[in-house]
């Protein structure tokens, strides 16, 4: 990497709740114009981990350093000050309001001053069809509520929103799992871009194929754990799939599936 | 795109229109706005009594400012509740609030006396800080804001009744109308607005005058123009502001809008100050007109502020609503309460017409918002 300190780092961070011990010692860098994929299983802890870099959560021991100083966010408005965006899992959306107001959400564009300040609705509602154009989504009407949306049209707002105000670190948990292939392989290039304008980017997947292409490093996470990072120059696309879901698992079904298919075929050729 | 291709999508993709996107009609669109079940229930009620009260003085210019000033008191709650339930919470305590911000003008005045201005500001700082402290055990303990305030509806209704009791001996505080004459705060809590170019408008035969030759109406009571204040006030910052925004996502899902950057706390708990806030207008208005309070005052008046709100198209789950919807709620209720007694109706059905037609439109409201869904 050429810079010399990473742009966002964790440093034996653990977070309880209670007494489930969501994430134990982990520690991670990220440098700017860097992709870090967090790999793991259900309930490994990557969401979490991320909702402590984006404010949701604090640390329960550890710290945080953002461009090499510690930080300490108190909501999650503190980190989106910081420059650090972050397409939450459950996207973060209100169905009732429209994807205008979605999009602008604590970050409303305002003209005038004093009494008469007020937002910007026409540039807002520019700004929305236009960087939602990008992704691929044609927005009929950027009133529409966001609750009538499809899935992937939704976690495509959620995105575009990320993308539009992430000044320094870009985080994404499972951005791309409801989208169809068009919108994931844009998805794909906005990381890269992303990357290539030098932020940092976390990338949360299950699909090895989404992950490969795009990562710079892998981080794994088990029951909690961290089991290492690995540089992509160290690691295969199989190694990858591997340490994802378990491969074995993956062969075995392989064979289950083969059997389910000849069986089919001796049903129909009896038939 | 993968749109599956519809017959009248004739033009390729990269023309103008959006082959999508059916043209609405106007009123297709109007139809999607929370206000629109009420402002068809005003009409409703409007044309009822039109028919059923004409010639009993209902609609006489001074019997239509005496509905409008029902509906006005109720209005003005109306509006900071309709914010607050956009906001997703509740306020039980408004009524009690009511009795106490009465109280805690009147005893200062007539038994310390105080300037009226001082107990004025002092009934409004109370206020803020039950507001504060109302939002602030909401957003603490995370317990409903129904259960927090309903203990606040007892907490002040107990208060103004105890400190009157300690301090004067009595539950009613009389004598206040001497304090207000010539006080710079009193003033815009009583008397009327306008009541020069109301005299205009009888001499020039516009309105009608009264046997000693002074116009029927003498001028707008100062409450109605509080309520339309209000109301263009709660509008401007629902509609456009970013904390208006704020209030939509606090009350459409409060997780999600603090994972957005909401400051969801302080948008609650500046709801809460400001139904309290407006419950001491309430009281102000109220204290002034008669010149007396009274601990009793105010009862009832949180679920009759919720009813308005409610006919008003908000939803009871937060993140939907609208204040003008709330202050056409508030106009329905003063022009039914009114209306009945025009007619002559024994007032005692007042309470069972007020219960139906809360379900009528809230089973209205619930059937136009499926409506408005499709139709977007
Ligand atoms: N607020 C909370 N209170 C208690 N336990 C929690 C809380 N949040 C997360 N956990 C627990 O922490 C563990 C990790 O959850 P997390 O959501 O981070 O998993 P994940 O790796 O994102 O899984 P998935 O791939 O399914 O999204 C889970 O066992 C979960 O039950
Ligand atoms: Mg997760």
């Amino acid at each position: 990497m050429t810079e010399h300190k990473p742009m966002i780092e964790m440093c034996n961070v653990s977070k309880h709740f209670g007494s489930v011990i969501a994430l134990s010692d982990i520690s991670l860098k990220v440098h700017s114009g860097e992709v870090m994929c967090l790999l793991g299983d259900n309930g490994a802890g990557k969401s979490t981990l991320i909702k402590t870099l984006s404010g949701v959560h604090k640390p329960t021991h550890g710290e945080m350093l953002l461009d090499g100083k510690p930080v300490r966010f108190k909501s999650p408005a503190y980190a989106l000050d910081a420059g650090i965006a972050t397409v939450f899992q459950d996207l973060a959306m209100i169905p009732l309001m429209s994807i205008t107001r979605n999009f602008f959400m604590g970050r409303e564009p305002t003209v005038g001053w004093g009494p008469m300040k007020r937002i910007d609705w026409k540039y807002a509602d520019r700004i929305a069809k236009q960087e939602m154009a990008k992704i691929g989504i044609d927005v009929r009407d950027p009133g529409q509520a966001v609750g009538t949306l499809s899935g992937g049209e939704r976690q495509c707002v959620a995105i575009a929103r990320a993308v539009y105000f992430g000044a320094k670190v870009l985080i994404l948990d499972e951005p791309t799992s409801a989208l169809g292939v068009k919108q994931a392989s844009v998805v794909l290039r906005y990381i890269a871009k992303a990357r290539a304008d030098g932020l940092a980017v976390i990338f949360i997947t299950h699909n090895v194929h989404h992950a490969y292409p795009v990562a710079n490093a892998f981080t794994l996470l088990k029951r909690g754990g961290s089991l290492g990072s690995f540089r992509k120059e160290e690691i295969t696309r199989e190694e990858v799939l591997n340490m994802m879901a378990g491969g074995a698992e993956l062969e075995s079904l392989d064979a289950e599936l083969a059997e389910f298919q000849r069986s089919d075929q001796q049903q129909s050729q009896v038939a | 795109m993968n749109s599956t291709p519809s017959p009248e999508a004739n033009n390729p993709a990269g023309g103008q229109q959006d082959e999508r996107l059916r043209k609405l009609p106007f009123w297709k669109r109007a139809l999607s706005r929370p206000e629109f079940g009420a402002l068809a229930g005003t009409i409703l009620v409007l044309a009822f009594f039109l028919v059923v009260a004409s010639g009993t003085g209902m609609f006489t210019p001074s019997g239509i400012v005496v509905f409008l000033e029902v509906a006005a008191q109720l209005g003005i709650i109306a509006t900071a509740a309709a914010l607050l339930m956009i906001g997703g919470e509740f306020d039980l305590s408004i009524g009690s609030m009511i009795g106490l911000a009465g109280v805690l003008i009147a005893i200062p005045v007539v038994q310390y006396g105080w300037p009226m201005w001082m107990a004025i500001l002092l009934a409004f700082s109370c206020a803020g800080l039950v507001g504060w402290a109302n939002g602030y055990l909401v957003n603490r303990t995370g317990l409903p804001s129904f259960i927090v305030t309903l203990a606040f509806l007892f907490i002040l209704r107990g208060l103004a009744i105890g400190i009157s009791r300690l301090l004067t001996g009595r539950t009613q505080i009389g004598g206040v109308q001497d304090h207000i004459p010539g006080d710079w705060l009193a003033s815009l809590f009583s008397g009327e607005v306008g009541t020069g170019l109301f005299n205009w408008m009888a001499s020039h035969g516009w309105i009608g005058t009264n046997f000693a030759g002074n116009p029927a109406v003498t001028g707008i009571p100062v409450s109605i123009v509080w309520w339309l204040g209000l109301t263009a006030l709660a509008t401007w910052i629902l509609l456009f502001t970013p904390y208006g925004n704020w209030i939509f996502a606090s009350g459409g899902d409060a997780n999600a809008a603090r994972n957005s950057g909401v400051p969801v706390r302080r948008v609650k708990v500046s709801l809460f100050m400001f139904t309290a806030l407006s419950a001491t207008v309430f009281a102000c208005l109220q204290v002034m007109d008669t010149g007396s309070a009274d601990t009793l005052r105010g009862m009832l008046k949180e679920l009759e502020a919720i009813i308005a709100v409610v006919i008003g198209g908000a939803l009871l789950t937060g993140g939907y609503g609208s204040a003008i919807g709330a202050a056409l709620g508030a106009l329905i209720f003063g022009m039914v309460q009114m209306g009945i007694f025009y007619t002559g109706v024994n007032t005692d059905w007042f309470k069972v017409f007020l219960g139906v037609m809360l379900l009528v439109a809230v089973l209205f409201n619930n059937f136009m918002r499926k409506k408005a869904l499709e139709a977007k």
